[in-house]
């Protein structure tokens, strides 16, 4: 009471966005819209046969059309070097080896840039361009069944196994065995992916859309054989990401295209283009064994994960993850397998397998609790693991119990009847369902820079990207608390590598890296003041890296918990489901801004909803490509499917990072689909098995009569 | 982008004589479906002719007591006029039951008969279609079908009419008036759409060049008891992929009149007219609805994937006839 100097902490206070009017007010410049002078725009054409060669590019039929300057394609574009292991341990996505090979691999791959004074004459051109191929046969048909897949380690090994899963099968009292699929989903960020490239003295410089510009301008310099140094990259604001904006086609187009004319060169996907050249979530087909003792306690466990991957690019969809961290039992199997089909490459996507995998997991969780007689809440209780289940590695934390005391307290669980099927409002069947929610908690080496300025206040300056999450303004509470000043006093640059490495926007690690790199410098820079002497007028600057500090951090398991609840309506006789309310309690580490926090929890659950009732991609097999490749075609929740959803967390700082933070961009997906797959059953009695639960599945289990208990 | 003409058009005969018999010229609406289709290349109109400020945005009623709606009267404006609310509720619910509010507020009432279906296949010019390249085939028979025609389509289109709007219309006998160099014109709406047979990429029965004026709605008591119900796999922004207009008077137990038209089931709006004779003079109650449904959709020809479709029409006109009973008996 006596420090009255002391200023009220930061974090853990609501601040709206620094960048928020700038935002709403339009004067925040996205990629595609930097003007720049002698500006040529550039536009891709795409493949239409999934598999073949290309026989012909005719360019001279569209090099005399209006404004176009050139055309690139294999036959004339410089060779690139994408032999190389990125910022993320990974090859280079497929389709930035563009224009490399008369090869097609698949629908929409890219082969051919062209590019004019103005973006309409661009497409034009493009659309008019004359392509002949050798098309060969393709398959794109994706099943569980396919005998030619094959286990794929990841950041995370293939296949797991420990103890007799026949056996322990055999011996339990109560067994389930589900096949559950989810389909093939696409991440859609608003803003396209867009990216304009120039060369200025000798220097590469390109303003882009993207989750790391470090990572962007590593691979761009790897690419080109250009000395690191010799790249720069920007990207200031970043209307969504989910994963999809690395580096891609369209920025190793810009770049050629600006090579060639020696003149800025932007090259901006359309929502169309992006199904194909964004990445986008395999689809699954997943098969859980459970086996348990009459009270529950689980003695096997098995969750097999297939999805697909291109025939030029080895991405797997790690499904059976959450299972090595949720729930233990004497035998316990994992696998995550692919099969390559003539399909683009697929890539991290929101949750990249906890989401689709916890589908499946959680569902058979809440099967075997009505097999055994169980409130879904106390059989996970019953099966809470002391550690790691395949690592037998201890929790930093793991408070997914806590999570579920509290959502079932606000949720009002203890009133629930489990009986399924009797609820009724109207036309509507009522039902609710819960489910768990896990995701890693990491951090990745970063640097920052910190300037004490003559003016008294403070410069950041870090290759953060922020996607829309908020992470500008959680940076800049983050740097306040550490130098104890008002937030106002801050301002932090990010999204330029010039700034040095650092980790991306990704695997919910983002905030918590980047800020563990600020704390380091801010330490240094107060020492530095301490010693007191006046600040001169270019500042005093200190640089951080936190490589040696993050890489000392104990093996341990790490991660995030959540408890989903949701409750719905069901109209049997159209099919329709409705989600009447949500609830997600999340440990998540220490929460920096719960404005934002809660944003991205609810955005999350959302997510959920589509994945739950609305989101399919539509392949069709004949040419191999999509139906619908739009959002008017794919759809996601609008404003009337989203209705009372509160998100909330209980108290969990990690005790191994300087702030406390675990990460929370991807775990509010997490289990959403679950706990409404859960509910619909609890709704009507049928187990929905298959993403997304669509009107005609409802409407054909409800017809196929009460025999029908699963669909 | 192809470069295009524009020209606005400020009394009916200017338009129609702006546009002339030149193939390659289009009116411009609302343009919430036209541009669209201009964007992604299915059309690509020469020129322009922008109706929308002609003045053909009143609604007014009839000596006979029905509506003359004007053809440029927005679908938010249609939605919310008094007339409508009181003696055609379902057409208010069809309308506000489309698009978005900022899409009714551009949206005509010429241009929402007018659209184009969302056929996946139509929309993209990288494939065939015989809607939008006669003759190239159509590959949502043996492909992606699932919101696609049960009634009426052919082996040559499957594709459905996208309107809510026009399915209410078509349940109260609305009357299409067209203007053309020649003079009027006037369709009614069961007869303005083409059936599909061998030739889908003829839609309508309008003459080259005709420009719509309005639509005429007859006096129908009946349908001030009226709902219209869409179904949808989320709750707004979607097109449906079943809908039912239905308007009933029901006294002592008997149906004195009944109206039904199905939507997303049919390249039309389809009025189920022997649904309607077996209905009238009948009982009100389920068995009689079902009945009734099953003889309309006896005529179904479903693919693999869009079979549900007669179950849901079938619970559709049950659910909703035995909703306008019951408020009937109270």
């Amino acid at each position: 009471m006596t420090t009255a100097t002391r200023l009220t902490p930061s974090v853990g206070t609501a601040h709206s966005r620094v960048e928020g009017v700038d935002k709403v007010t339009g004067a925040a410049r996205y990629a595609g819209e930097i003007p720049f002078a002698e500006l040529a725009h550039g536009w891709l054409a795409l493949s239409t046969v999934a598999r073949g060669r290309i026989r012909s590019v005719e360019a001279d039929g569209v090099l005399g059309m209006p404004g176009v300057l050139a055309v690139l394609y294999h036959g004339n574009a410089p060779r690139v070097d994408t032999d190389h292991v990125g910022l993320l341990g990974v090859k280079p996505e497929p389709t930035t080896a563009l224009f490399q090979h008369d090869r097609v691999p698949h629908m929409g791959w890219p082969v051919a840039l062209v590019v004019a004074e103005t973006s309409e004459q661009a497409r034009e051109a493009a659309e008019a361009l004359v392509v002949t191929y050798e098309q060969e046969p393709h398959d794109v048909a994706f099943s569980g069944g396919r005998p030619d897949a094959y286990s794929v380690d990841s950041h995370m090994p293939g296949a797991t196994e420990k103890g007799d899963l026949e056996s322990e099968l055999a011996a339990s009292a109560v067994v389930v065995d589900a096949e559950y699929t989810t389909p093939e989903e696409h991440h859609n960020p608003m803003e396209p992916h867009a990216a304009t490239a120039h060369w200025d003295g000798g220097r590469l410089e390109v303003v882009d859309s993207n989750q790391g510009s470090t990572w962007v301008a590593q691979e761009l310099a790897a690419l080109f054989s250009l000395e690191p140094s010799a790249v720069r990259v920007r990207s200031e604001h970043i209307g969504g990401g989910f994963g999809s904006k690395g580096v891609r086609a369209h920025q190793v187009a810009a770049v050629m295209a600006a090579t060639a004319l020696q003149r800025p060169v932007r090259v901006v996907l359309t929502r169309r283009q992006m199904f194909s050249l964004a990445g986008y979530r395999s689809p699954t087909a997943q098969r859980v064994r459970l086996g348990a003792d009459a009270d529950g306690r689980l003695r096997a466990l098995e969750h097999r994960s297939l999805s697909v991957t291109s025939t030029v690019h080895e991405f797997v969809e790690p499904s059976s993850g959450p299972a090595r961290v949720m729930y233990d039992a004497d035998a316990h199997h994992t696998a995550n397998e692919v099969v390559r089909l003539d399909v683009p490459t697929p890539t991290w996507m929101r949750a990249p397998g906890e989401a689709p995998g916890s589908f499946a997991l959680e569902s058979a969780l809440d099967e075997l609790a009505e097999k055994c007689g169980l409130d879904p809440i106390e059989l996970r209780t019953r099966n809470e693991p002391e550690a790691g289940p395949v690592s037998g590695l201890p929790f930093s934390s793991r408070n997914l119990l806590a999570c579920f005391q509290e959502g079932a307290r606000r949720f009002g669980w203890a009133d629930r009847d489990p009986r399924p099927g009797l609820r009724r409002d109207g036309r509507w069947l009522l039902g609710t369902g819960t489910a768990a929610a896990s995701f890693g908690a990491g951090a990745a080496p970063s640097t920052a820079a910190l300037t004490a300025e003559a003016d008294g206040t403070f410069t950041v300056r870090i290759t953060a990207s922020d996607i829309g999450t908020g992470a500008r303004t959680a940076l800049t509470l983050i740097a306040a608390d550490a130098l104890e000043v008002a937030p106002d006093r801050v301002r932090v640059r990010i999204g330029d590598s010039d700034f040095g490495f650092a980790m991306i926007a990704g695997g919910s690690m983002g905030t918590r890296s980047w800020g563990w790199a600020i704390m380091a410098a801010a330490q240094e820079l107060r020492e530095r003041l301490a010693l007191g002497g006046g600040i001169p007028s270019e500042g005093i600057t200190v640089r951080s890296d936190t490589s040696a500090a993050v890489g000392a951090l104990a093996q341990k398991e790490r991660h995030s918990f959540g408890a989903q609840f949701a409750e719905v309506a069901v109209d049997v006789t159209t099919g329709e489901v409705r989600v009447r309310r949500m609830l997600g309690m999340f440990a998540a580490g220490r929460i920096v801004n719960p404005l934002t926090a809660r944003s991205q929890f609810t955005g999350g659950m959302i997510w959920g909803i589509s994945m739950a009732l609305h989101e399919e991609a539509v392949r069709d097999r004949t040419s191999g490509g999509h139906v619908g490749a739009d959002l008017a075609g794919y759809h996601v929740a609008a404003h009337a499917d989203v209705p009372h959803i509160e998100a909330d967390w209980v108290d969990d700082p990690d005790p191994d990072d300087p702030v406390g933070i675990k990460g929370i961009g991807e775990i509010g997906i997490v289990g959403a689909a679950a706990a409404i797959a859960n509910a619909v059953w609890h709704a009507t009695g049928v187990r929905h098995r298959n993403l997304p639960i669509r009107p005609d599945r409802v409407l054909l289990a409800a017809a196929a009569g009460t025999g029908a208990r699963d669909a | 982008m192809r470069d295009f003409g524009y020209q606005r058009a400020h009394d009916v005969s200017g338009a129609v004589a702006l546009l002339g018999a030149d193939p390659d010229a289009r009116f411009l609406g609302g343009g919430t479906n036209l541009v669209d289709l201009m964007k992604t290349g299915v059309e690509r109109p020469a020129r322009l002719v922008d109706v929308r400020e002609l003045p053909l945005d009143r609604i007014e009623v009839t000596e006979e007591g029905g509506l003359r709606i004007g053809a440029t009267v927005t679908n938010s404006d249609l939605a919310a006029h008094p007339e409508v609310r009181r003696r055609y509720p379902a057409l208010t619910q069809a309308v506000l039951a489309g698009a978005s509010g900022q899409l009714r507020n551009m949206a005509t009432v010429g241009g929402n008969l007018l659209q184009r279906t969302r056929c996946g296949y139509f929309a993209d010019v990288t494939k065939p279609c015989n809607k939008r390249v006669p003759g190239s085939g159509c590959p949502a028979v043996e492909g992606e079908h699932r919101n696609h025609a049960v009634l009426g389509a052919s082996e040559h289109c499957v594709a459905t009419h996208p309107s809510d709007m026009a399915v209410a219309l078509t349940a109260f006998d609305a009357v299409v008036s067209y203007e053309t160099a020649d003079g009027p014109g006037e369709l009614p709406l069961t007869e303005f759409y083409l059936p599909v047979g061998d030739t889908p990429h003829l839609e309508t029965a309008l003459p080259a060049g005709a420009l719509i004026t309005g639509v005429t709605l007859p006096p129908a008591p009946v349908a001030a008891h009226s709902r219209y119900r869409k179904v949808r796999e989320r709750a707004s922004y979607a097109f449906a992929i079943g809908s039912l207009a239905a308007a009933m008077d029901v006294r002592d137990g008997v149906v004195r009149d009944v109206r039904l038209a199905l939507g997303a089931v049919a390249s039309r709006p389809w009025r189920a007219r022997e649904a309607e004779r077996l209905l009238t003079g009948g009982p009100a109650d389920a068995e009689a609805f079902a009945a009734a449904a099953d003889a309309e959709l006896a005529a179904a020809r479903p693919l693999p994937d869009n079979r549900y479709k007669v179950t849901l029409m079938r619970n559709l006109v049950v659910a909703v006839l035995t909703e306008l009973a019951e408020e009937a008996a109270r």
